[in-house]
């Protein structure tokens, strides 16, 4: 009788080495060169790919399994979530313009992070960070279809939901998060991955995810709360891959500081930029707030991020040398970022509100160098105004910055009564900027950011009507004609809360879900 | 400093004056009024006289505000890019030296905004 010779089992490191780095092999017939052409150009040097660490040693077979875990929990909240109706039980309907927001300045950028970290994993020659880059790749996929699918329920019951993905591409205040993106996608792999592996990913995903997530925890929005928690098993992973990646190119050469330090620098400030909507979304938006954008500055960056670039000074790396200017502008970045919006609302696919007067106590308190002195005037000028049927409407397109395409909204550093403006010519046309630092970003690669897509020079060139429109045509009108060509209903998408339909449906179903109306 | 690309990069800026179907762009600040969140970008023919801007352009784009009213045109201010300037009124936004993307800011003596906020 033969015996059965039991089949023998691969032990973890084993099965690492066999799953991952055994499945590469050097070309023969092709040149390195040629199968890696992007590997060069950026002045990187790498002497040594296989001196690459993975830090949590996952191969494919064991990823699909975790993920196919999360999924089936998450999918099993989300649909319980949307049969109960649960939307319903969210603190207030403004609220739901937070999720708008999301959905709509976030999401899409998943995407792009899904794409990008495709096209770096495919760049770089060594296995370790392209198994990486791939499962991350695949992460950012699964976010967004997560995101879509929680947040599709919405869409069934209320107003901005119905175009993100073109709203992305077209509508002005999201060009901030998409001209952050393709500027990062656009770089070289390396860039790409300081930029978003590290100083996103690692540096600023606290500032976006925590308040984004525990907003909804506070304000009662469970299908929110369940795609956030489930994509932060993911997040660990990818902040640990961040660094991995700074540590890795910074051991292989000392030539690589300079180069990796300006990234740094770049990088954390194009992010700040972007996080701009979340600060004005947690000072203003939440209904019930978490804590301010100045105290979630302050903990997650000037604490945690502190503590980060002192480990790194052994690297030879400093702080991002915007935390300075960052600092100053933190009293009051939320308060300049919501005014712009209740400024230009017409043409915005969520809506805005002026804060009730318990809100404006609780800005006082947390801000109580800025918030009397320079904003609760404005706001009690426009609530009066508004009551005498006169809300204030900003009529004409505002001045953006070239580089990070937000309004020029911000104030010289150290004085919030002065905007800033920065300008440099090139090449015989002038180029405007809101700050030092997205002047020097400009400067550093003028022939990349001349190409930016600025919304409001779009629509004055006329490319930002529906086909067909004639804009010489007699009673033209513009912002309708631009509405139309976003795809957002003037009156129903965009416009004041007060008087919304979202605020009027909400209002009368939880009635009927509460009492025998 | 020249982008790292891995061949030739050369692209057209996407805002030249061309494509504005015969106007320049010109931004413009009111200094210590913040109400209005960003210096305005107005895209005019280069014809047009400084007076027409003042007397047609900037009031429906800044009037909600109670200090427009109060304004001494005679008193304000002017800078271009930064700089003081002494715009002619009877003259072309041309012939002033105002080219496409110029900056220019207006000070109104006396007028800081809501109670003084520089709003």
């Amino acid at each position: 009788m033969d015996m059965q010779v039991a089949k023998k089992k691969l032990g973890l490191k084993e099965k690492y080495q066999v799953m991952t780095r055994d499945l590469d092999w050097t070309p023969t017939y092709q040149k390195m060169e040629d199968i890696y052409p992007y590997v060069h150009y950026e002045g990187i040097k790498i002497h040594d790919w296989d001196r690459w660490e993975d830090p949590f040693r996952l191969t494919m077979d064991a990823y699909w399994k975790y993920q196919a875990e999360k999924e089936k929990k998450l999918y099993a909240i989300i649909d319980a979530y949307a049969q109960n109706n649960g939307h319903l039980n969210v603190t207030d309907a403004r609220y739901i313009n937070t999720v708008k927001l999301f959905l709509t300045g976030v999401s899409p950028l998943e995407y792009m992070a899904h794409r990008g970290f495709a096209h770096v994993g495919r760049a770089f020659p060594g296995l370790g960070p392209r198994v990486a880059c791939l499962m991350q790749s695949l992460d950012e996929m699964r976010h967004l279809q997560t995101q879509v699918h929680a947040i599709s329920n919405y869409n069934k019951y209320y107003n901005g939901f119905h175009d993100f993905r073109q709203w992305y591409d077209r509508v002005w205040y999201l060009s901030v998060p998409k001209s952050f993106f393709d500027d990062a996608i656009t770089a070289g792999p390396f860039e790409f991955m300081v930029a978003i592996g590290f100083s996103f990913e690692y540096v600023l995903t606290n500032l976006l995810f925590v308040p984004f997530v525990s907003g909804a925890a506070y304000n009662g929005d469970m299908g929110t709360m369940a795609y956030g928690f489930s994509a932060q098993s993911d997040e660990a992973r990818h902040m640990t891959l961040g660094l991995e990646v700074i540590k890795f190119i910074l051991e292989q050469d000392p030539d690589n500081l300079p180069i990796v330090q300006r990234w740094i620098d770049k990088w954390t400030w194009r992010g700040y930029r972007v996080l701009t909507l979340v600060a004005m979304m947690m000072d203003y938006m939440l209904p019930k707030r978490t804590m301010s954008w100045k105290e979630a500055w302050e903990i997650y960056f000037e604490e945690n991020g502190g503590a980060l670039f002192r480990d790194l000074s052994r690297y030879g790396i400093r702080m991002p040398k915007c935390a300075e200017t960052i600092a100053l502008e933190k009293d009051h970045l939320s308060h300049q970022a919501w005014c712009t919006f209740y400024n230009y609302t017409a043409a915005t696919a969520f809506h805005t509100w002026i804060p009730t007067e318990d809100e404006m106590q609780w800005l006082s308190a947390k801000y109580p160098e800025s918030f009397d002195k320079y904003y609760r005037p404005r706001w009690d000028f426009w609530r009066e105004q508004a009551a005498k049927g006169n809300r204030f409407y900003n009529t004409t397109l505002p001045m953006l910055c070239q580089t990070c395409q937000v309004p020029m909204l911000f104030t010289e550093p150290g004085d919030p009564t002065k905007i800033c403006y920065r300008e440099t010519d090139y090449e015989g046309m002038k180029y405007h900027f809101c700050s030092d630092h997205c002047k020097e970003i400009f400067e550093h690669e003028p022939e990349k950011y001349v190409q930016a897509w600025l919304p409001v020079h779009q629509i004055y060139q006329g490319n930002c009507f529906p086909e067909g429109t004639d804009p010489t045509a007699e009673g033209f009108d513009p912002l309708k004609a631009v509405l139309q060509w976003y795809n957002i209903v003037h009156g129903r998408d965009n416009l004041d809360f007060e008087g919304s339909e979202d605020q009027r449906n909400f209002a009368a179903w939880r009635a009927q879900a509460t009492r025998n109306v | 400093m020249a982008v790292a690309a891995i061949r030739e990069y050369s692209f057209a800026p996407l805002d030249l004056e061309e494509k504005f179907h015969g106007n320049r762009l010109l931004y413009v600040g009111w200094d210590d009024h913040l109400m209005f969140c960003a210096p305005l970008a107005f895209p005019l023919p280069p014809t047009m006289p400084f007076r027409d801007l003042v007397e047609k352009v900037l009031p429906p784009a800044y009037s909600y505000h109670p200090d427009f009213a109060r304004i001494d045109w005679a008193a304000v201010q002017w800078f271009k890019s930064g700089q003081p300037w002494q715009p002619q009124w009877d003259e072309s936004l041309e012939q002033n030296g105002l080219r496409h993307k110029d900056v220019i800011r207006f000070r109104t003596p006396g007028l800081t905004g809501l109670q003084g906020s520089c709003s």
